[in-house]
């Protein structure tokens, strides 16, 4: 009973930003609806025993990544009048199809989800107690090439990032 | 207020910050004004803007008579008042044809070289400061105190010592003094090393002062430098050895120079310079001679008519009066100072372009400049 | 009851007190110190010594005015002091300050709690005060203190990732990410882990100091730069939060690195039988002076060394600390393998 309480308090706090995020006027503004969204985030994981992942969600997105977007926001200069942000390559149409595909796609596996609940998962029985090493456990053995390839995926960005930005290397 | 937006065809526009460092700024040194226009932290372009302690010195001099004058160039260079005056005086007297005793030219140097010290103390103590090592300052302060009490022992003033009379000195030096100004020299001696400790070797002080705000000899003779910041540049150009004036044919004394022309070089030149300016003090302490401490002076002093210019080393260069007098007031016709402080200053956008932000402020600490000479 | 709700209650309480009242006299601890570096005596008009300054210095602020610019972003110009404030006290929920002591009867833990990702929880919550100073830089609508807020982002991530990834190499030896656990592992291996880990110490120490903008890295608010740097729009208590924040900082730091290096409330040469006696001192002793120590070596740091440039501290930064500590990192986990 409580633990729903909890959730639903969260989870509507959640929304709420959520949706300041994209209205704010101040793209700073914004930025800090975000934070406090994902601080929320983290209390959900929080309220369901996920120490270890509400943590990491402090720490790198709200501790981390948000503050390079502010970073951002701040250095650019958002001064301008809104006809300057026109991008001659939008394609409306397009953006909404994709964004239909997407909806779609995700009402179906929910839905299918629902149908047919998927058989609990074969985990390994991990010889280890702690949220913190069920975490390691599992990221470093049922689901090792996952986090391999993610891991590849993120040096390929940041060698990208960093080729980008320094262009007289 | 904001610049137009400067167009590299990047993604984003990237636009000059323009940053107004002073007049009301901790590290400008008074009311210094430098307009910055930063690329990031990197300073693209950097306007010096004086006047903000403008009070007519030259103008004013020209209607007061020629006594008068010398308690006006203590208000140029304020911490460094005595050799302003001595600069004025010598000036003067080469306009009367006069002879100074020996003995009055001797305390003159003293009191110079006294005065040297007590510039460089602030001089190092507010550059450290502004590079963030805040103990320099207080150390060198606590020395700067004990010259300020022997020239208040000498003529009753702390900071605008109006010392020195045309023809020699207001005052005989009091009884002991010399020992006191000997015993001053040993325990100076020991400070400097304090000094040395805390910075020149110190890595960040190294890493915050090479490399930075390089300038070659001949750049900086056409920039019109002097002083311990042209020295720095490797150019040994001392007045004091090059046209003595006081007594300082007489002394010996070496001139310091730098190589690398960094601010680190700079530096370097000016704490060997308190050794030089201790062992100037020594001797000439050690061999004050007897007489008369003023020459014959008439009693209203009405130079013939004629101009002259004559230079002297301030603590921050080159200090020189051109004076003209037409041989019938009571006072200059023309009365035209060249401060090394402003000469200096004329290399700041130079030195800093290129440089952050920080390396700003440890720039202008490192020419050692004096708003009120350098606005007059 | 009582233990749940009234212990927990009444240790936030006197934590939180102890903490405020521990800042101001840091503050004051601060001038004494330098100024007998200096050859100065400090404040001495406010009660003999001046032990009473910080009474006087928090009565000021207080009264006076609270100016808010014009042209600033009036909500964040608000909540930025109390952003950054915040995370620097609710820090001290995970810090051991002591073992246990029997009071009334009842056995209290010294520390208020004890959650198994308490470091974790240390290194997220100061990432988060990071918002303080940004956000203070930005609503002040004015150049200097947006300068000093980009350089204050900047050096806090870039340090946050060579303290993280340093502290991570601590986290092998012990096995374990709870803060009073960390202390155990020492007690058990029977030597603080700073003989153990002598390069993530001194690379914890230096982060650390980065981390609270301490000299020779307090580059966001370098006066003689910036004019005071994020702060320079502040006057009041909302200056006075910032004040606070960053001496709050400073005893987490050295509370951290205390627990994690020191061996918390552990005495010199934990669980060694001839040196028993040393547990005669209490255990929230041996805490204070260790993490005094470092208050006071910090202090000490800031009166004698000059400040690094931007560009230097990021090159310290990513080009010196980080790949150390990725090193020791290594060679950690190495050692630690094998000899399992």
């Amino acid at each position: 009973m409580g633990e729903a309480i909890a959730f639903y308090i969260i989870a509507g706090f959640i929304l709420i930003f959520a949706v300041l995020v994209v209205t704010a006027k101040e793209a700073v503004h914004s930025v800090v609806f975000l934070v406090i969204d994902f601080l929320f985030v983290a209390a959900l994981y929080a309220s369901l025993g996920a120490e270890f992942l509400a943590i990491i969600q402090i720490l790198v997105y709200a501790g981390g990544i948000v503050v390079l977007y502010l970073f951002v926001v701040m250095l650019v200069n958002l001064k301008r009048p809104p006809e300057a942000y026109a991008d001659p390559h939008r394609r409306t149409t397009l953006g909404f199809a994709l964004s239909a595909a997407m909806l779609l796609e995700i009402g179906v596996i929910a839905s299918y989800g629902y149908v047919k609940p998927a058989p609990a998962l074969a985990a390994v029985a991990a010889p280890v107690t702690g949220n913190t090493e069920e975490v390691g456990w599992l990221l470093y053995t049922s689901y090792l090439i996952p986090f391999e390839i993610a891991s590849m995926l993120l040096l390929v960005a940041m060698i990208g990032a960093i080729v980008l930005a320094k262009r007289e290397l | 207020m904001q610049p137009p937006a400067v167009h590299h065809g990047a993604m984003f526009d990237t636009d000059e910050l323009v940053i107004n460092m002073g007049p009301q700024h901790p590290s400008t040194h008074g009311v210094l004004r430098v307009v910055l226009r930063l690329d990031g932290e990197k300073v693209v372009n950097a306007d010096v803007v004086i006047g903000y302690l403008h009070r007519g010195i030259e103008k004013l001099s020209e209607n007061r008579n020629w006594t008068q004058i010398i308690l006006l160039t203590d208000r140029m260079d304020y911490v460094a008042a005595a050799t302003s005056n001595v600069g004025y005086c010598e000036t003067v007297e080469k306009l009367l044809s006069l002879e100074v005793p020996r003995r009055a030219r001797y305390v003159r140097t003293i009191l110079c070289e006294l005065q040297r010290i007590a510039s460089h103390c602030l001089w190092i103590g507010t550059h450290a400061m502004d590079i963030g090592a805040m103990t320099v300052f207080l150390y060198a302060f606590r020395e700067r105190e004990l010259i300020l009490d022997l020239f208040e022992e000498y003529c009753g003033a702390r900071l605008t010592y109006n010392s020195m009379r045309i023809g020699g000195l207001p005052l005989e030096i009091p009884p002991g003094w010399d020992k006191k100004v000997l015993e001053f020299c040993k325990i100076m001696d020991s400070k400097i090393d304090e000094y040395e400790t805390l910075l020149t070797h110190n890595r960040i002080w190294l890493e915050r002062t090479k490399g930075v705000g390089v300038i070659g000899g001949p750049e900086a003779v056409a920039l019109g430098m002097c002083g311990p910041a042209l020295r720095g540049s490797g150019v040994p150009r001392d007045v004091r050895k090059d046209e003595p004036y006081a007594a300082y044919d007489e002394m010996e004394f070496d001139v310091p120079i730098g190589t690398a022309g960094d601010t680190y070089d700079r530096y370097l030149v000016r704490i060997e310079e308190f050794r030089q300016s201790l062992r100037i003090i020594r001797q000439a302490t050690q061999g004050i001679p007897e007489g008369p401490i003023v020459g014959k002076v008439p009693r209203l002093i009405k130079p013939p008519a004629g101009e002259t210019y004559h230079a002297i080393e301030s603590p921050k260069g080159e200090l020189g009066y051109f004076i003209v007098s037409d041989g019938k007031s009571t006072n200059p016709y023309r009365f035209r100072v060249r401060p090394p402080s402003f000469c200096n200053l004329q290399a700041l956008p130079r030195l800093v372009r290129g440089h952050l932000v920080a390396d700003v402020v440890a720039l202008i600490g490192s020419i050692d400049i004096v708003l009120g000479e350098v606005d007059r | 009851m009582v233990d749940t709700f009234v212990i927990p209650l009444l240790k936030i309480v006197i934590v939180l007190n102890a903490t405020l009242v521990g800042v101001t006299y840091m503050v004051l601890l601060e001038r004494k110190v330098i100024a007998w570096a200096q050859s100065r005596l400090g404040p001495m008009r406010v009660g003999p010594y001046g032990i009473l300054q910080p009474v006087a210095d928090a009565v000021k602020l207080m009264i006076k005015e609270d100016i808010t610019p014009v042209r600033a972003d009036k909500w964040l110009f608000t909540a930025a002091p109390i952003i950054s404030m915040v995370p620097a006290l609710i820090v001290y929920a995970v810090i051991p300050f002591g073992s246990e002591v029997s009071l009334f009867g009842r056995q209290v833990t010294l520390y208020i709690t004890d959650i198994n990702v308490g470091l974790l929880y240390v290194v997220s919550v100061a990432s988060v005060g990071v918002y303080g100073i940004i956000l203070a830089g930005y609503a002040s609508n004015s150049k200097y203190p947006l300068l000093a807020s980009l350089r204050a982002s900047a050096q806090l991530i870039s340090y946050e990732v060579a303290v993280t990834l340093t502290l991570v190499s601590v986290v092998v030896m012990a096995g374990s990410l709870s803060m009073v656990q960390i202390v155990n592992a020492q007690y058990n291996s029977h030597v603080w882990f700073v003989f153990a880990q002598p390069v993530a110490f001194v690379l914890v120490l230096i982060g650390g100091l980065a981390e609270t903008n301490r000299a020779p890295f307090d580059l966001p608010e370098a006066e003689q730069e910036l004019t005071g740097g994020f702060h320079t729009e502040y006057s009041g208590m909302r200056f006075a939060l910032f004040f606070l924040a960053e001496y709050a900082n400073m005893i987490v730091v050295s509370s951290v690195v205390t627990t994690l290096f020191l061996g918390g409330w552990l005495p010199p040469f934990p669980n060694v039988a001839a040196f028993g006696f040393l547990y005669y001192v209490p255990s929230w002793a041996w805490f204070l002076l260790k993490s005094f120590v470092f208050l006071y070596l910090f202090i000490w740091i800031r009166a004698t060394l000059p400040r690094y440039r931007y560009d230097q501290l990021m090159n310290l930064g990513w080009k010196v600390l980080i790949p150390i500590a990725i090193a020791n990192l290594v060679v950690t986990g190495i050692v630690r393998v094998l000899l399992l």
